[in-house]
């Protein structure tokens, strides 16, 4: 049951876009999300399908994959197109009791549609890149300017990338304690809503004990390893920008602007 | 041979709070452990060997006596870093001491701490690896390892600190079999080869058999302290510290017993069959 869940879908590869610094596929992705929101036109709104769909090529990432990744957002689709459909105040189309449509709200839905689909797709496509580990490299170097406003980055990639380490380790152990609480008894399947939430209590409590004993044991281990902040630590991997992250940088900054200045 | 770790009558009180006394954990400890020896510390549980290995890179500061590491003193601040550098410790639970998702990532994390270059940490990494046989597994996942393995990576992660000792406090209590034969395997290579000062805190007596020294601990206190074939001779007395001699000197024991002539201190399973195959030739 708790096999399934997989975060952060990295695909490993070695294709143009998985060689990217993951600062520039970060910055890029913003551009991208930035350019979203200023579409107006349908001709903005093809660039920008047309920009992913050449994207998701050099990544060599499939439309099903790309698709696979809006599953758990389709209900949010729905709703948002539903609403903006039948709530957006125009021209009326068709009316049947309370429900009224207008051509203002067909347009709506569809942009709407169009937007979340094209922003979850992007940032799947980040994912599918980039790993966990250069993600957070990213994040860290790229916010590293907030240092100097008291901002603990280096504190927060930390734990961020403990934080991913440990996603596999205790799923493993909420597995191990869920066969241990149904050897005893205990039902994780049947019953209601309430009567499910009141069957994880069982489970959640002795993961949470044991977190947190992990969380003691770590920390001791890391001072054992000369850890000691964020001060002077250097670095295995160290990132750099080559010619192809300022070529693809200028790319999607050309991209936002256009889009914001002349749509 | 020089002094790599000193205790000076070292003590040890987990504090108390309302309810509960302060517990003594260790008491009176004076203890000298030579550069380039392989000490294994023994004790029941509750002994105080945890607590004593804990001391030696200022995990925990005495709350009486001294440690010096190489002359340093381990309440000294200022040289906290340079003394953990020296002791490198290991721990019982593998999972609880990897801290990257990547293997060679997790090795670099002391170097990257101690603010190695790049390329010196590189360098390191790869050695680490290699001294553990785990250059295979570079760019592996660590959970996806067995805990043989794991504790393997958790050993390069403290090698690649270069230190000068490296405590191992009951390691290999967590693994199989075979996982603790690939543990100790690399350990006794890394004494022999590079020289490591190594000390193991076990309560697997058999881990015991090729170690220079054997300390045993009881209720906070060196309750013996000599050679491995001294300390085994003394079965008796383990026994009444809740231990058990290997089972080579068990064997033996009771082959005297019965009265067959042999000698009782033969402690690998080698030197055991030699023993016994002298009586009948």
């Amino acid at each position: 049951m708790l096999k399934d869940i997989t975060l952060g879908q990295y695909f490993p590869g070695t294709t143009l876009a998985h060689r990217l610094d993951p600062r520039t596929k970060l910055i890029a992705v913003v551009c991208y999300i930035v350019g979203i929101f200023n579409c107006h036109s349908a001709w903005a709104y093809g660039l920008m399908v047309l920009t992913l769909i050449a994207s998701a090529r050099i990544a060599k990432v499939g439309a099903k994959a790309l698709l696979r990744g809006l599953k758990p957002v389709l209900f949010i689709i729905a709703f948002t197109a539903v609403l903006n459909l039948f709530y957006t105040p125009g021209e009326v189309l068709w009316s049947w009791w309370v429900l009224t449509i207008t051509r203002e709200g067909v347009r709506t839905a569809i942009a709407m549609m169009a937007r979340i689909t094209l922003l979850i797709t992007g940032t799947f496509l980040l994912t599918y890149t980039t790993s966990p580990i250069q993600l957070t490299d990213g994040l860290e170097s790229l916010l590293n300017p907030l240092k100097k406003l008291r901002v603990p980055v280096h504190e927060l990639a930390m734990m961020m990338s403990i934080a991913l380490r440990f996603i596999p380790t205790l799923i493993e152990e909420t597995d191990k304690i869920m066969s241990a609480q149904k050897a005893r008894g205990a039902d994780f399947e049947s019953g209601g809503l309430v009567q499910r939430a009141k069957a994880l209590i069982p489970l959640l409590v002795p993961l949470f004990v044991s977190a947190f004993r992990r969380a003691d044991e770590l920390a001791t281990a890391m001072e054992c390893r000369c850890y000691h902040g964020g001060e002077g630590r250097t670095k295995l991997h160290v990132l750099h920008y080559a010619a192809r992250d300022y070529a693809v940088l200028a790319l999607y900054l050309a991209l936002a602007i256009g889009i914001i200045v002349l749509d | 041979m020089s002094t790599n770790i000193k205790t000076e009558n070292l003590s040890f009180a987990y504090p108390g709070d309302e309810e509960r006394q302060p517990t003594v954990a260790l008491d009176g400890v004076t203890l000298e452990i030579e550069r380039g020896s392989f000490v294994v510390v023994l004790g029941h549980n509750g002994s105080g060997k945890s607590t004593l290995a804990k001391t030696f890179n200022a995990v925990l500061l005495p709350s009486g006596g001294k440690v010096y590491v190489d002359g340093m003193d381990t309440g000294n601040e200022e040289l906290l870093l340079e003394i953990r550098r020296r002791i490198g410790m290991v721990f019982q639970n593998p999972d609880n001491q990897i801290v990257a998702n990547v293997v060679e990532e997790d090795v670099a994390f002391a170097p990257e701490n101690l603010g190695v270059p790049t390329a010196e940490i590189r360098q390191r990494v790869d050695d680490a690896l290699e001294a553990v046989g785990m250059t295979d597994f570079t760019l592996h996942a660590p959970h996806l390892l067995s805990g043989g393995q794991k504790q393997r990576i958790a050993i390069a992660g403290v090698l690649a600190m270069l230190p000068e000792c490296i405590v191992l406090d009951e390691a290999t209590a967590m693994l199989d079999p075979i996982g603790r034969r690939e543990v100790l395997n690399v350990i006794e290579g890394l004494h022999r080869e590079k020289d490591v000062t190594v000390v193991l805190i076990t309560h697997h007596m058999n881990e015991a058999e090729n170690a220079d020294r054997v300390i045993v601990m009881d209720h906070g206190k060196v309750a013996m302290d000599g050679t491995p074939k001294q300390v085994f001779a003394r079965a008796d007395e383990l026994k009444a510290l809740g231990l058990t001699v290997p089972d080579t000197v068990a064997l033996l024991r009771e082959l005297r017993a019965n009265g067959l002539d042999v000698p009782v201190d033969a402690l690998t399973a080698e030197e055991c069959a030699d023993a016994i195959m002298k009586v009948y030739r």
